[in-house]
């Protein structure tokens, strides 16, 4: 096996025998019913940590994606209630300010060579401002339409349902995964999160491929806030509050080296997966809090810290796998 | 944009104009903004309980300065505020002791500041990622003490702290004033800020000539964890119950913020403790004086958000290369304190 | 020694030359890095460049490679003119460069690496098949055959290497150059990369060499040329250039010269204060035995790479030693840390001060009181009265020239930063002081005052260990000489033994000069 997907591998091999453990003690978890509400539930998580991979990978950060969902939640909202605007004309158009959004934050990273992180912690700010600008109360969306989409799903063998929105998020991974690994902006990524000066020096477009990922994560971030209001039919400014750390969490179980450089949009998916199980195992159990949640998540997220730290430092050692000559 | 400290009164006054600005425009719009009075032996008016409120910001604010100054962030303050605060309700509903809960919370601040400082010092894990585990984990842990709920107490003592006051003065305001002049005697009578300060700007050259880096940044993570905890039990002691959910949640972000207005770059190196206190009151005069006008509380996010891109214009290296024929005619005075060389 | 332009001309071959810098000049602040340095490279030819650190061998591949904007002078490729504006831009004209420091990225595979940017697709989408098997055939030509679609990280510094010049390869394709390549390779990886470049030499690349290592650029150029402080010592073709020649080339000592003899010709007979047994680190500098003497001062010489800063940073305690023993008088003390290392009053100046010795944004004032502020304890500040008085006693004393103590030491020139580096462990009253290259980069009147100071501080009965690449120096103020070479102290010279001849022998291989002239 090859030293790269070793991370990936570990979520694999948690995620399987997260879930046996789970089908050992309730073995009514293995049913398509279960998979298909881990997939809906977790649809709009699942979206915005597709996007957050790609920030990772490229070495950066994105706290702006929680503000960003609320956002989009009350923006379709508000417009569905005050225009005669058909939904589709209003995601379109919700997508295009996200994606702007992102943008703007991409080329103020580059630009004016600010840390993502404070730069994102802004637009964190400002897209819950204006949230809040648009409506500070949770504004219901009761447009037929949407009655329609959520009426949407394909009968899974075991009477599962795969929602719409549980279908919207495995198709991001797919594309996700295509744009990452199968086309030059994919390549010009990871580039970066190898090393931007490095990058730089073998031709890679650094503003563009910024801007661009920061665009991406902000156009994910919009999909994740259309597929919310889809999933809870309505918009509300107080929404989604930590969604950008679940995703980190879920970036980072799912094998992601922090640092940038190295991850697997698929891992992110199993990521999401081994975090909704977590939830889904204490709603089984029933006498479990949810605290336990946080607290295990928390001891993933040192697990998988420890776990990269040690394989960065045994590659610069030169043990193990990692050095070879031909 | 060498930094002179021969005007002290200068180098803080944009904070000390922002925050007469916020003041100025509060006053103006709400008469009765700057009354102070006397009521049941307590200072009552919107400065007091701007001083008042803003008392966790600040507090955090101290650790947070310390370690930013060491090229660091420390993103679990919010969360250990949650985790002491438990502990302080949680020990004086068992054992009835206030002196117990402070001291028993404290413990745990220094011991989640430990944890903080040796997966940076010793695992060599970058500060964001090695605080963000206790930022995630810690609410759950804060949860599992106070078992979801939120655990309320009626210790005089204990809620003292929070709501109490002393010569008329409400106490967190004392003790933030107090720890504040506490932390910035410490940081520059003894050599602790100038050593801080080196390992921040260069940590190899300050490690060669004989500073013991290692256990300096753990001392500050730990100042930091200390510092939380002060703020969690007042958090705590002011709803007189520790509500592990909301105790200090996004109060991290404020921290940095307020750092970062006082001028303190978060590149790390020179770093002022009283321009992180005049930051913090800035974020609560804006806090409070949207708080009176009536718009949600929320609304201040937008104003948060138009600061953080003020600064980080003022900030920025590049922009100030672009504009810097301009600036040197300006006059520098003005943005030098925002400004790292 | 420089030549017109024209006059240059007429000496040249009859073979055009590939890449041609005429009189190229570069000035710093403060400094000339490359002063009307002509530089000649053909097609098919393994040109070495060599010359020690500062020597200005980077500055003219930066501007040769369009990093630097030329302050001075020309370039010709293929007979006209370039002026490369950036790295990209050299590269699209044929110029190609890889460094020591592998310029690729370790977390892509070897074929993304090979084709980032100009990834095949097809509609759109990367076409990875494809691009595997050009890349696999690409690196079959340099007879390379690994898993293209593995990490880059994954193989040997010495595969990358040969990754990184492939792809120059691909790129550029008329003059390679590479950079310090095998700094970081064994034996069997050195002829490994040997191969491939004898291979592109074969198919008329012009091919750059920079390196320190004498046997290797022996081994594989066919011209070499030296530079020494921003100026061109000589070119010449390597077969019938003796190794003694070239060393004496590049630390700037004529042979003819008269050998002068100096005033240390008496051996230094303090009592023996400080001693090492068996003292080394795997990898880094082998096990050595040293004894110090009180008042003594020992010069350290070798060439760039030798051990000379690793046997530094092995007593200090930077990269602790892994075997032998230190002993101070007749304890013996460790020295894991470069704080225990001060505690036992040991002091150090490095030799990259901008990385290791300033603290840029820090005043003069706080850069010299650290290290005696570290070593009193946080909890000790030296009043400001104190720190003051120390700062101005050694801004004097020193002779930094500064307006104000409180500046921020980044402001100053390099020289002066290093009087504040030394001042810094003189305010320790150090017993130990190890300097490494203490007046590199600095002006003609600095060295001198360094020079002097090294002098009074012996008579003033601290011991100390020089590093340093101006021989003529070394031999000035040492009351004993180390050579290091191949990461092992190989000779030691004493007394009347101390001339920039012996030391010149010594480092070169220790074979007498006659004998090697006479080749």
């Amino acid at each position: 096996m090859k030293t790269r997907h070793l991370p990936f591998a570990a979520t694999l091999v948690i995620f399987i025998l997260a879930y046996g453990l789970c089908y050992t003690q309730f073995p009514a978890m293995l049913s398509t019913r279960v998979i298909g509400n881990l997939l809906t539930d977790n649809a709009f998580l699942g979206i915005a940590a597709v996007g957050m991979t790609f920030v990772i990978i490229s070495g950066g950060i994105d706290l702006s994606i929680g503000s960003v969902i609320a956002f989009t939640g009350v923006f379709i909202a508000v417009m569905l209630k005050t225009t005669g605007l058909h939904p589709l004309t209003v995601f379109a158009l919700v997508l295009a300010v996200t994606c702007l959004f992102g943008a703007a934050m991409g080329a103020v990273i580059h630009f004016l060579e600010m840390p993502p992180f404070i730069v994102t912690l802004a637009g964190m700010f400002l897209a819950r401002g204006l949230a809040f600008v648009l409506s500070t109360d949770s504004v219901p969306i009761s447009h037929e339409f949407y009655g329609t989409l959520q009426d949407i799903f394909w009968r899974m063998p075991g009477k599962g349902r795969l929602t719409l929105i549980g279908g919207i998020m495995l198709v991001t991974v797919g594309l996700g995964m295509l744009i990452a690994h199968r086309t030059r902006f994919g390549a010009n990524v990871y580039a970066l999160g190898g090393g931007q000066a490095t990058a730089r020096l073998m031709g890679v477009p650094i503003a563009a491929t910024t801007v661009g990922i920061y665009a991406l994560s902000g156009f994910l971030a919009g999909l994740s806030g259309i597929v919310f209001s889809l999933y809870t039919s309505a918009g509300y400014s107080l929404s989604a509050v930590g969604v950008e750390l679940d995703a980190i969490a879920a970036v980072v179980i799912g094998g992601t080296l922090l640092t940038g450089g190295s991850g697997y949009i698929a891992g992110t998916l199993f990521g999401v997966f081994i975090m909704g199980l977590i939830q889904t195992y204490i709603i089984f159990d029933g006498s479990l809090s949810s605290w336990w949640t946080k607290i295990v998540i928390g001891l993933l997220l040192l697990l998988f810290i420890l776990l990269q730290k040690g394989l960065t430092w045994a590659s610069s050692r030169g043990f193990g796998p990692a050095h070879r000559t031909a | 944009m060498t930094r002179q400290t021969s005007l002290p009164g200068l180098r803080y006054a944009p904070q000390i104009l922002t925050l007469l600005v916020v003041l100025g425009l509060s006053a103006s719009l709400f008469p009765g903004f700057l009354n102070v009075e006397i009521a049941n032996g307590r200072l009552y008016g919107s400065l007091i309980d701007i001083l008042n409120r803003g008392a966790p910001v600040a507090l955090l604010a101290i650790g947070m300065t310390l370690v930013i100054a060491t090229k660091g962030i420390d993103l679990s303050v919010g969360a250990v505020m949650a985790i002491c605060g438990a502990v302080a309700a949680a020990t004086v509903t068992t054992t009835g002791s206030a002196l117990q809960a402070v001291a028993l919370a404290l413990a745990v601040g220094l011991a989640c500041g430990l944890w903080n400082g040796v997966l940076v010092a010793v695992a060599g894990i970058q500060p964001i990622i090695a605080t963000l585990i206790l930022m995630v984990a810690g609410r759950g842990i804060a949860q599992l003490i106070t078992e979801g709920t939120i655990l309320t107490f009626t210790n005089e003592s204990l809620v003292f702290l929070g709501s109490g006051a002393l010569l008329s003065m409400p106490t967190p305001i004392l003790i933030w004033i107090t720890a504040a002049a506490l932390a910035m005697l410490l940081v520059r009578r003894t050599a602790l800020g100038m050593l801080i300060e080196a390992i921040g700007i260069n940590r190899r050259a300050s490690t060669l000539s004989g500073v013991n880096s290692g256990i300096l940044l753990v001392c500050v993570y730990m100042i930091a964890g200390l510092c939380a905890a002060v703020a969690g039990t007042i958090a705590a002691a002011d709803i007189k119950g520790a509500d592990a959910n909301n105790a200090g949640l996004w109060l991290e972000l404020d921290a940095i913020l307020a750092v970062v207005i006082g001028g303190t770059s978060l590149l790390g190196g020179r770093f002022t403790l009283l321009g992180s206190m005049l930051g913090a009151m800035i974020i609560q005069s804006v806090n409070t004086s949207i708080l009176i006008s009536g718009f949600p509380p929320e609304f201040n996010l937008v104003i948060k958000a138009l600061i953080i891109i003020l600064i980080l214009l003022i900030q920025s290296p590049a922009l100030r290369a672009r504009l810097k024929p301009v600036r040197r005619k300006q006059g520098q005075g003005e943005t030098s304190i925002l400004v790292k060389p | 020694m420089v030549q017109t332009p024209t006059h240059r001309a007429q000496s040249l071959e009859a073979s055009a030359p590939l890449l041609h810098g005429l009189g190229i000049t570069k000035a710093f602040p403060g400094a000339l890095a490359l002063d009307n340095v002509d530089f000649v490279l053909k097609a098919g030819e393994v040109h070495a460049l060599l010359g020690e650190n500062g020597a200005g061998k980077s500055t003219l591949i930066k501007c040769l490679t369009g990093v630097h904007r030329l302050d001075g002078g020309s370039i010709l490729l293929d007979g006209s003119a370039i002026a490369p504006r950036s790295t990209q831009d050299a590269q699209d004209h044929g110029i190609g460069t890889v460094y020591q420091e592998v310029n690729l990225l370790p977390n892509l595979t070897v074929a993304e690496n090979l084709y980032l940017g100009r990834q095949p697709t097809r509609f759109g989408v990367v076409d990875s098949r494809k691009m595997n098997r050009d890349a696999s055939a690409l690196l079959a030509q340099y007879d390379l055959h690994i898993d293209v679609t593995e990490d880059l990280g994954s193989y040997s510094v010495a595969i990358q290497q040969i990754i990184a010049i492939a792809r120059a390869v691909d790129l550029s394709g008329k003059v390679l150059i590479l950079d310090e390549p095998t700094a970081s390779l064994d034996a069997h990886e050195v002829r490994l990369l040997f191969d491939v470049v004898r291979r592109l030499k074969a198919r008329g690349l012009g091919i750059v060499f920079i390196s320190h290592f004498l046997d290797q650029v022996f081994e594989i150029s066919d011209t070499i040329t030296v530079l020494r402080n921003g100026q061109k010592v000589g070119t010449c073709p390597t077969e019938g250039l003796g190794r003694l020649e070239l060393v004496a080339m590049m630390l700037g000592r004529e042979l003819e010269e008269e050998t002068r003899e100096h005033g240390k010709v008496h051996a230094n007979t303090g009592p023996v204060q400080f001693s090492f047994k068996g003292f080394g680190r795997k990898g880094r500098i082998e096990p050595f035995d040293l004894e110090i003497r009180k008042g003594e001062a020992i010069g350290i010489a070798g060439l760039l790479g030798s051990g000379r800063t690793e046997t530094a940073e092995t007593l200090f305690g930077i990269h602790a030693a892994d075997s032998g023993k230190a002993m101070i008088g007749t304890t013996e003390v460790s020295l894991p840390t470069p704080r225990s290392a001060v505690l036992e009053g040991f002091g150090f100046c490095p030799e990259d001060r901008k990385v290791d010795g300033i603290i840029a944004d820090l005043s003069i004032r706080e850069n010299i009181i650290l290290a005696l502020q570290a070593l009193r304890g946080w909890t000790k500040p030296i009043p400001r009265k104190e720190q003051n008085a120390i700062a101005d006693k050694y801004i004097k004393a020193l002779d930094i020239r500064t307006t104000d103590r409180e500046k921020p030491i980044g402001q100053l020139s390099g020289g002066n930063q290093q009087k504040a580096i030394l001042a810094r462990w003189l305010a320790t009253h150090p017993r130990f002081l190890i300097l490494d290259e203490p007046t590199r980069g600095i002006d003609v009147g600095a060295h001198a005052e360094i020079i002097r100071l090294i002098e009074e501080l012996c008579d003033q009965g601290m011991s100390l260990l020089v590093i340093s690449s101006e021989l003529e120096e070394l031999t000035v103020y040492s009351h004993r000489i180390i050579v290091v070479r191949d990461r092992k102290h190989v000779a030691e010279l004493t007394g009347k033994e101390i001339t920039t001849a012996a030391v010149v022998d010594a480092i070169a291989g220790n074979q007498p000069a006659a004998q090697e002239r006479a080749q």
